[in-house]
């Protein structure tokens, strides 16, 4: 176990550098000059070339890539040009903030669609399944900043049940700050349980259909006993491995559920990153989220042979 | 995206099997379901042009921003605008945006799939792990830092959500390839002598096409959701030309005086994407033997 | 868990209090402030927290008369190359250290001398400073300056502990030590700027609250949705297309003040070879892109009448106004006299402009006013960043931009039409222009000056390297407990004298 985990880390080590490769480059190519973008509307342009100097903007881009990396290898990610917070602190402040988002979002997702997937999996092909089915296609297709907008129409400005936007650290009162994160996470969480509640289906049925299911029927045990005992426990195996995966997608949801509920977060200070040219925030936090992704990849797999003990041996 | 690990795996490409999938998914009410939206609104989109609507860019100072009437049947925009016209020439932007990204992104991806997959070696790992890294990064953060490097404009959306896609086609491309060379009849082909262009042409992009063709149906609903996405972060369709995704960014400013103008737009994306969902899923179960 | 528990605890997440202490003040921001450090800051939106953070020399009230704040009273020699202040007694900084001459100098200096200062131009007029004594400043001047006293009651004029600044060096930004009435207790980037009330302030009678939360909220309805829910008391920037509603709604109110800035369109007409098009290169055509444009009715149709039309730097209710040139009537026959004297018919225009959507709002509108006198706009929409680097490149044909305002009329003028103004992006070169806008920088007369920009004003009605359309009004609102709000047309929120109703 230990050795596929220490092999599948040393072949994501490649797949990092040249991750950070590319979000090094891509941002150079960017238009527009980061400390012209930070200059808003005062631009004396001795200041521009002093600053661009100061933080090595006219140095070439290998030497600048290699002082970065070589900076963040030691755990130094640079500042924000634009606030001058570092951006490791930035990343602390922000790390909380989306994992909380995230894990509300995994929660609803969850209750919503294993339960769902179950339900159709065992009424396949009546309306039930048919309905669970619409339901789910239906969070997958409703686009999550539409949604978002609508449900601070609906919610807060017109029923004043929940605050718009906002964030309120958990230790600090965790009441409100479950209230200030309901929205956002339904929203995020509804596309997840649709994926979810499809996972669940389709392991469901594989696992109905086995023998031993057949089996613990033959032997009288009660329908709840058969589907809850035997069927979901085998079941759950991918879906464990679903939950780990979908990590990446919840990353990539919250980046616009964060900029509609003005959560400040991950998602939201890479892209008013990218927008204000605040390059070392971009690299460093599209970097976290990367080596992140890939540690939930290798999670998932290392999970999955743990659960399915028929893996290991091929 | 996540929808990859879903994919059948390549059988064998017989005339018959392929007819008999194309008549279960006739048979199949929630795919005819989803063709039908989709085809409404292809119609619609190509119609746009001779409806008796009034020209989308079409002024009015006099009615900005008015509900829903017998003149404007989906009311009017911020700078009185019919919004109806602009819903319909929108759809262009939105299907546009969709099938174009897609092509980008299957064009790009199954060649170098299908090479990774049947070169192997040195060629196969160096574009793995790039497609490793691209799928590494959240595709929405990819995408957004693409379209503002290329500059906000609908072809640029359209590029930058292609490149993004890519990833995930070259990895199905590239394991469809590796489970088809595993096939008697492709060692046989080697045996006869035929060449590699022969081979991949031949047995392999037949056999790869089934899973690509789902897949690319349900990443065109993706697709369409994503355009929505950066148009809504002003990346996108530019003015005063519509698409659902800048009209929406628009409207968000309005919810409360002119709810209109935020409705409309977001029905038509969750109904055009929910119709390609439904499609792509009787396409998957038409196409995959385990399901049957 | 119980359904009877269940129910308790979804209906205590439903309606629970909102989080909100008697003496917190809640200010909802549009955007987050950049780095808060006087000397190098650059935003709008930094200076309203320093309106609670750093006390300046001098203040300006609200008809823009400049007022005593840390100096008390300052006077002028005759050729007006020295200025005197005299300064407050018993002001210390946040830190304990005592505020006097001395440290006004080391103020001075490091918004000249910090290599990081976006100052400098603000205080290069600046010779020398001399401390006459504890409470006495001398400022020498190289030249007469009319525009300083003015800086002086911006972030040039903000007093910062010398000793914290100097053991901070340029990386004051996280623990910024000035005198105002609340000092620096957190910072949240993009989530929330937290001061708490500095109990030795001069003024401490006049402040009401302990704390004061500034909280960045980008999108404006997601704003005002957070004042109507009462999680915030005062949001800046309303959008204008919210006031019918905010007036309508008893529990709120509106407080409204004209800018001192202006929004409007920039032309290239010399910054290389993109100036080289009937735009750029004849008046006559820019003249008649203005006269296409009917102000009142874009005010009306994106702003619901609520900004104030212009056609100058200065908005029609300011002192410095050229009532000579009032703002034209939109004339399309005029507009094609104009365009069939310059010898063209149809004018092919690339108006560039921020991917905002009320930029956008305002380009389309244009858009289809100037088609009917024959202007082709075709409209390029760039993210801020780049809209600026394309227009200090020169890389553009029009743009579409504003500028935020500054007290003295100097700083909405000069830096704009002078040959070598510092952000002439038109790069437009006039010496009789620059021969004006120099002579009314020098002189403390007031009416010289308004001579003086008023003839400039005539030049530039002819020339019009910048379209000025309208002046952006600054619109607050306020939760109905929150008194004794005035309103500023610096757009700065002052908290003095505010307080929440019992």
């Amino acid at each position: 176990m230990l050795s596929f985990i220490g092999r599948r880390i040393l072949i994501a080590i490649p797949t990092v550098l040249l991750i950070s490769v590319f979000v090094f480059f891509m941002q150079k190519l960017l238009p527009g000059d980061p400390v012209l973008a930070l200059a808003g509307e005062d631009r004396n342009p001795e200041i521009l070339e002093f600053l661009r100097e100061k933080y090595r903007l006219n140095d070439p881009l290998y030497v600048q890539y290699f002082t970065w990396i070589g900076n963040a290898l030691q755990g130094d990610l640079g500042i924000s040009l634009r606030t001058q917070q570092p951006v490791l602190t930035l990343i602390g402040q922000k790390l909380p903030v989306t994992i909380q988002l995230a894990v509300m979002a995994l929660i609803i997702a969850i209750v919503i669609g294993v339960p769902a997937g179950i339900v159709s999996a065992y009424r396949k092909g009546t309306w039930v399944d048919w309905l669970a089915n619409i339901l789910a296609l239906s969070g997958l297709s409703v686009p999550n900043f539409w949604l978002g907008i609508m449900l601070i129409l609906l919610v807060s400005v017109k029923l004043g049940w929940l605050p718009a936007s906002g964030y309120q650290p958990f230790l600090d009162d965790p009441l409100q700050s479950i209230r200030t994160m309901l929205m956002p996470a339904f929203v995020l969480g509804t596309g997840l349980a649709a994926t979810l509640m499809r996972h669940t289906r389709s392991a469901m049925l594989g696992v109905l259909k086995s023998d031993y299911v057949r089996t613990a029927r033959a032997k009288g045990l009660s329908e709840t006993t058969v589907v809850v005992k035997h069927a979901l426990r085998n079941a759950l195996v991918p879906i464990v491995t679903v939950v780990t995966l979908l990590f990446g997608e919840l990353l990539a949801g919250a980046v616009l559920t964060e900029q509609i509920f003005t959560i400040p977060g991950f998602g939201k200070l890479v892209v008013d990153a990218v927008f204000n040219r605040d390059y070392a925030v971009v690299q460093g936090i599209v970097l976290c989220t990367a080596i992140a992704f890939i540690a939930m990849n290798i999670l998932a797999d290392a999970l999955y042979r743990v659960l399915n003990p028929r893996m290991r041996n091929s | 995206m996540s929808t990859a690990s879903h994919m059948p795996a390549a059988g064998l490409p017989t005339a018959r099997r392929r007819s008999r999938a194309w008549a279960q998914l006739r048979t199949n009410p929630s795919a005819m379901f989803g063709a039908g939206l989709v085809a409404f609104f292809v119609v619609v989109a190509l119609l746009a042009p001779v409806l008796p609507i009034p020209g989308p860019a079409e002024t009015d100072w006099a009615a900005v921003r008015k509900a829903p009437s017998a003149e404007h049947w989906l009311g009017t925009d911020e700078i009185g605008r019919d919004v109806l016209s602009r819903m319909i020439w929108g759809a262009q932007a939105s299907l546009l945006a969709g099938v174009v990204s897609v092509a980008i992104a299957l064009g790009l991806g199954i060649p170098l799939g299908v090479v990774a997959g049947y070169r192997r070696g040195w060629t196969d790992a160096v574009i793995s792990r790039i497609t490793e890294a691209l799928l590494a990064a959240p595709f929405l953060i990819l995408a957004i830092a693409l379209a503002a490097f290329l500059g906000p404009s609908l072809r640029n959306a359209m590029i930058a959500i292609g490149l993004s896609a890519m990833p995930v086609f070259i990895r199905l491309a590239r394991g469809q390839t590796l489970l088809v060379m595993t096939e008697d009849y492709v060692e046989s082909a080697h045996a006869i002598g035929l060449t590699n262009g022969a081979i991949i042409w031949r047995y392999v992009l037949p056999n790869i096409f089934p899973p690509l063709l789902v897949q690319a149906t349900l990443t065109i609903a993706t697709a369409i959701i994503a355009e929505a996405s950066l148009s809504f972060l002003g990346l996108g369709q530019q003015p005063p030309a519509p698409s659902w995704g800048s009209m929406l960014n628009t409207a968000k400013a309005f919810l409360e005086q002119a709810p209109w103008m935020a409705m409309w737009p977001g029905i038509a994306i969750f109904l055009v994407v929910l119709g390609f969902n439904l499609l792509g899923d009787g396409l998957r179960d038409a196409f995959d033997p385990r399901e049957n | 868990m119980s359904y009877k528990r269940m129910l308790a605890l979804t209906a205590a997440l439903m309606i629970g209090a909102p989080f909100a202490q008697a003496a917190d003040l809640r200010i909802g921001l549009a955007e987050d402030p950049d780095v808060l450090d006087p000397d190098q800051s650059r935003t709008f939106v930094g200076r309203i927290v320093y309106a609670a953070l750093c006390d300046k020399l001098v203040d300006i009230t609200p008809d823009l008369q400049i007022i005593p704040q840390l100096a008390t009273e300052w006077e002028w020699s005759d050729d007006g190359k020295v200025l005197t202040m005299k300064l407050r007694e018993g002001v210390t900084f946040h830190d304990g250290e005592p505020f006097n001459a001395t440290a006004v100098a080391a103020n001075i200096d490091r918004s000249q001398n910090l290599d990081e200062s976006r100052r400098k131009s603000e205080v290069a007029s600046i010779a020398s400073t001399e401390v006459v004594d504890d409470l006495t400043i001398r400022i020498n001047l190289t030249n007469a300056d009319a525009t300083l006293i003015a800086q002086l009651a911006d972030r040039a004029g903000m007093m910062m502990s010398p000793k914290a600044a100097a053991e901070a060096g340029a990386d004051f930004a996280n623990n910024l030590v000035c005198s105002g009435p609340f000092k620096f207790k957190e910072r949240v980037q993009q989530d929330r700027i937290v001061l708490e009330k500095f109990a030795d302030y001069w003024n401490a009678d006049q402040i009401n609250f302990d704390t004061v939360t500034y909280l960045p909220i980008t999108d404006g309805t997601v704003r005002l949705a957070n004042l109507r829910a009462g999680d915030v008391d005062i949001i800046e920037r309303l959008a204008a297309t919210d006031v019918t509603s905010v007036r309508a709604d008893d529990n709120l109110q509106l407080e409204m003040a004209v800018s001192l800035g202006y929004q409007g369109i920039t032309v290239n007409v010399n910054n290389g070879d993109r100036a080289q098009n009937p735009l750029g290169q004849d008046a006559r055509v820019r003249r008649a892109l203005s006269l296409a444009i009917d102000r009142e009715a874009l005010n009306q149709v994106v702003f619901e009448g609520v900004m104030a039309a212009g056609n100058q730097p200065f908005p029609p209710t300011s002192p410095w106004y050229s009532t000579a040139h009032p703002i034209p009537a939109r004339d399309v026959e005029a507009a094609k006299a104009l365009l069939a004297d310059a010898g063209v018919e149809t004018v092919e225009v690339e108006l560039q402009l921020s991917t905002d959507p009320v930029a956008q709002q305002v380009g389309q509108v244009i858009q289809a006013m100037a088609a009917e006198a024959g202007f082709d706009v075709k409209i390029v929409a760039k993210e801020f960043a780049t809209q600026l680097s394309e227009q200090t490149a020169g890389n553009y044909e029009a743009s579409q931009i504003g500028w935020s305002g500054r007290v003295d009329p100097d700083g909405n003028i000069h830096q704009f039409m002078t040959c070598d103004g510092g952000i002439n992006d038109s790069k437009y070169c006039n010496p009789a222009v620059d021969e004006l806008l120099n002579a009314a920088r020098t002189s403390n007369i007031v009416e010289e000056r308004k001579a003086d920009y008023d003839a400039a004003l005539a030049i530039l009605a002819e020339d019009m390297p910048i379209i000025y359309l309208y002046h952006q009004t600054w619109i607050w609102a306020l939760a109905g407990k929150v008194q004794g709000y005035t309103p500023y047309p610096d757009g700065m929120i002052r908290l003095e004298g505010v307080s929440f109703a019992e």
